[in-house]
């Protein structure tokens, strides 16, 4: 902000009380309506005769909530990626806690982990078609191999950073090893455990869209492709959005969960 | 018996205590680094021992290989005249970082020990209660770590250990976190738990007024390797405020003695 | 680890993978998975090939002109973002969004604005990469200390002068840690853009060689983009450490 240098009694109210507040709602407003305003004149134009103004996708999108279209292809899509999850969720935490805790699994494991998440494992996606079909156990992998290193590797960071004085504690008072993973390990570990699953589930949002795309579409990947050939712009766009905003909404969500179930202060001692 | 050593101060022993505690040959290295060479050293039972040196001098590490935290290069610790292969009941640790757990309440914490052991639940709660109330703490017991000062964390570290009534309280530099005013405090505080329980105290500080002020006995530790340099009985009336003791020659004396000692050691 | 008293260096135990992918080949557990020492072959074979060398050309076009791009746009947005709060009050919640945001559903909208061609890919490149470096670009300007570029002021810098010489250097190690993720992403990108376009570059080959079954093909041309991820992703980090040594000092 500009430095203004005016006696107070001369600046107007409203603007005293604007530069002060935080606002964070009304910036958000702001920018959402600054972005819908210049895709409506974007789409005027046309700069593209594929772009479609917002006003015309915004009612292709209230049109498909309407016909149910939408919401049955959500339902589609929601099966494979929910089942995904949870498979790479219990797997995920298994094998990282264990790769936290034991020298030679971590040594076998984590090289594997980390190559899957930094190479392109989209281009396993059509083999994974070939061999199992087209169906959901394709889709279901798909999501599996795009979450499940994201999982572990968190998994096992948290692990690794548990408070080492926790567990010597544990151990001056002889507790067992059980006991060290039990009621230490696992306790001091569970908010990065947490954080790992939170963003497991965004690249699980990845894999099934991928899935959907390059493998028989269903769902939402359908919705896209159809619309796409019949040329009808507005509801392609209006259903891409939608899932994008779709997985924002639910990953952003899982993080206020996050927080209170986790409160940070309670954290913050030695 | 360690060899004798000149000390200033000494007073008459009375009946020969039993040792709790025996270091014999302690030797411990890192990789080629010598941290701590044959120690050799006897805890008369029911006294309160310092271990004091410059910081690098291994008093941690011999603390923590009583507790069985460490294992030993050579040498062997003996509690009650068995070998130490590990932590056990007889003795308890106070932490310097007070390894509190942030997500249980000042209750759990206590009753940690207890509960580690296998004791029911209405049982280890109720000791609990009974030790958070001795260290001063009573009405806490629902409160979070991140809600207390530091003062008031160290003393639940405290109110765990004695909890599980062993019968050695190690502690690990435990008022070195907290400031000058409430450090001062829990030396009283801990002259008066050693008058209530018949416990030995196996105590590290870097402080030298400290630990003239509650020992019975300072184990005086040189480093490179670590060594026991000096063993001393300070001689330090008992009678009187504690200020009127901090400001007493013999006190002045013994901390101005182990300060000339130590010199040579600060780089 | 320790193995007979020696420690163990961390990806040593990918040669026991590589000897297990070797043994399930050789017994032909799944005739999906040939023994490593054909892929290799295959992948020898595969480099010397005209259709290989175009397709990488293609790629590496593609995914070096996105790069690009995505670096000038994400580190001029994230400094932006980093000094003007009005910019990160409004253009923060997208770049939070699309960070972690199912990219790939907007390609096939790139598609139908760029054509099936080279510039579809360049544009997935581009949106895969920036946010993240927008973002950490962000996180390092954040992390400056006003002094520095008060000091900067004294002595009597430009604001060109305090961009180039102060704020980009001062905000390098978190600038080069979000281009190597950066890259990643990018590769992550251009391979993305090829399979859903389908006749271009490396995209191309895979459909090719997954549909005939050209396994041994298929595991090489696959190693060889892993490898190319995880060598990009190294260079930069290498690149990163030699900065590293300043990131703790700047308060």
């Amino acid at each position: 902000m500009a430095h203004i240098s005016v006696p107070n009694n001369e600046v107007p109210g409203w603007i005293r009380w604007a530069a002060t507040r935080d606002h964070t709602l009304l910036w958000r407003l702001l920018s959402l309506g600054l972005f819908a305003g210049a895709w409506e004149i974007a789409g005027q134009i046309p700069i593209n005769y594929a772009l479609p103004p917002f006003s015309q996708t915004f009612m292709a999108f209230l049109g498909m909530v309407a016909d149910g279209s939408l919401i049955g292809a959500y339902a589609t899509t929601l099966q494979p990626l929910v089942i995904g999850i949870a498979i790479s969720a219990v797997l995920g935490v298994s094998i990282g806690v264990l790769m936290g805790l034991r020298p030679m699994a971590e040594w076998l494991a984590a090289p594997v982990f980390v190559v899957m998440q930094a190479a392109p494992m989209a281009a396993l996606i059509p083999l994974i078609t070939f061999v199992y079909g087209i169906g959901m156990t394709s889709k279901v992998l798909a999501v599996c191999v795009l979450a499940l290193p994201v999982i572990v590797l968190n998994c096992y960071k948290a692990v690794r950073n548990v408070n080492p004085s926790l567990v010597a504690m544990c151990k001056s008072f002889q507790g067992t090893r059980w006991q060290q993973v039990a009621k230490i390990v696992i306790p001091d570990a569970s908010p990065l455990i947490f954080a790992g699953l939170r963003l497991g589930i965004s690249a699980g949002f990845i894999g099934i869209v991928l899935a959907e795309l390059l493998i028989t579409p269903t769902g939402i990947g359908d919705l896209i492709t159809y619309h796409r050939s019949v040329a009808n712009y507005a509801e392609m766009y209006a259903t891409v959005v939608s899932i994008i905003v779709f997985s924002a909404v639910t990953v952003g969500g899982l993080q206020r969960v996050e927080l209170t179930l986790f409160r940070p202060e309670k954290r913050e001692i030695a | 018996m360690p060899a004798a050593l000149p000390r200033i101060h000494e007073r008459t022993m009375p009946a020969i205590r039993d040792n709790i505690v025996e270091v014999r040959g302690l030797s411990k290295f890192y990789g080629g680094f010598q941290a701590l060479k044959e120690i050799d050293l006897d805890f008369p039972e029911g006294e309160l021992i310092s271990l004091l040196g410059p910081s690098g001098c291994g008093k941690t590490t011999l603390l923590k290989m009583i507790a069985g935290l460490l294992e030993p290069s050579a040498g062997q610790v003996f509690v009650k005249g068995k070998a130490v292969t590990g932590p056990g009941p007889e003795r308890a640790f106070v932490f310097q970082d007070f390894a509190l757990m942030p997500w249980a309440t000042v209750l759990r914490n206590v009753a940690f020990g207890l509960e580690l052991r296998g004791t029911p639940k209405p049982e280890r709660h109720e000791t609990a209660r009974r030790y958070i109330a001795e260290v001063g703490l009573a009405g806490f017991e629902e409160r979070y770590p991140h809600e207390l000062s530091g003062g008031m964390r160290q003393r639940v570290g405290l109110a765990r250990a004695l909890a599980v009534n062993a019968d050695v309280l190690l502690m690990d530099e435990p008022f070195s976190a907290v400031d000058e005013q409430t450090r001062r405090k829990f030396q009283e505080d801990l002259l008066h738990l050693r008058r209530v329980q018949r416990k030995t105290f196996i105590f590290v500080t870097h402080s030298i007024e400290e630990a003239v002020y509650v020992s019975d006995r300072i184990v005086l530790l040189s480093r490179r390797p670590g060594r026991v340099s000096r063993i001393i009985e300070p001689d330090i009336p008992r009678d009187g405020t504690p200020d009127e003791i901090r400001r007493d020659r013999r006190y002045l004396d013994t901390v101005e003695d182990i300060w000339d000692g130590l010199k040579q050691f600060v780089d | 680890m320790m193995l007979f008293g020696y420690r163990l260096p961390m990806m040593s135990s990918l040669l026991v993978w590589c000897l297990i992918w070797e043994i399930v080949g050789r017994l032909d557990l799944m005739f999906l998975i040939p023994p490593l020492s054909s892929v290799v072959v295959a992948m020898v074979e595969l480099i010397q090939t005209k259709q290989f060398l175009t397709a990488t050309a293609v790629t590496l076009r593609s995914f070096v002109v996105g790069m690009v791009l995505a670096i000038v746009a994400g580190v001029a947005l994230g400094v932006l973002m980093g000094r003007f709060r009005a910019a990160d009050r409004l253009l923060g919640m997208w770049v939070n969004l699309f960070v972690s945001a199912p990219l790939s559903a907007l390609v096939p909208i790139l598609m139908i604005l760029f054509g099936l061609g080279d510039a579809t890919i360049v544009a997935t490149v581009f949106l895969f990469a920036v946010w993240i470096i927008a973002l950490d670009t962000q996180a390092g300007v954040k992390h400056i200390s006003g002094s520095l570029v008060e000091m900067s002021r004294s002595f009597g810098a430009s604001q060109r002068d305090v961009y180039l010489k102060i704020l980009l250097w001062a905000a390098l190690p978190e600038i080069l840690a979000g281009i190597r993720l950066g890259m990643i992403r990018g590769v992550k990108g251009v391979v993305i853009g090829q399979l859903l376009v389908s006749v271009i570059g490396y995209g191309e080959l895979f459909e090719l060689y997954s549909r005939n079954f050209l396994m041994e093909r298929f595991w090489a041309l696959t190693i060889l983009v892993f490898a190319f991820a995880i060598l990009v992703s190294e260079l930069v980090g290498a690149i990163e450490k030699r900065v590293e040594y300043y990131a703790g000092v700047r308060q």
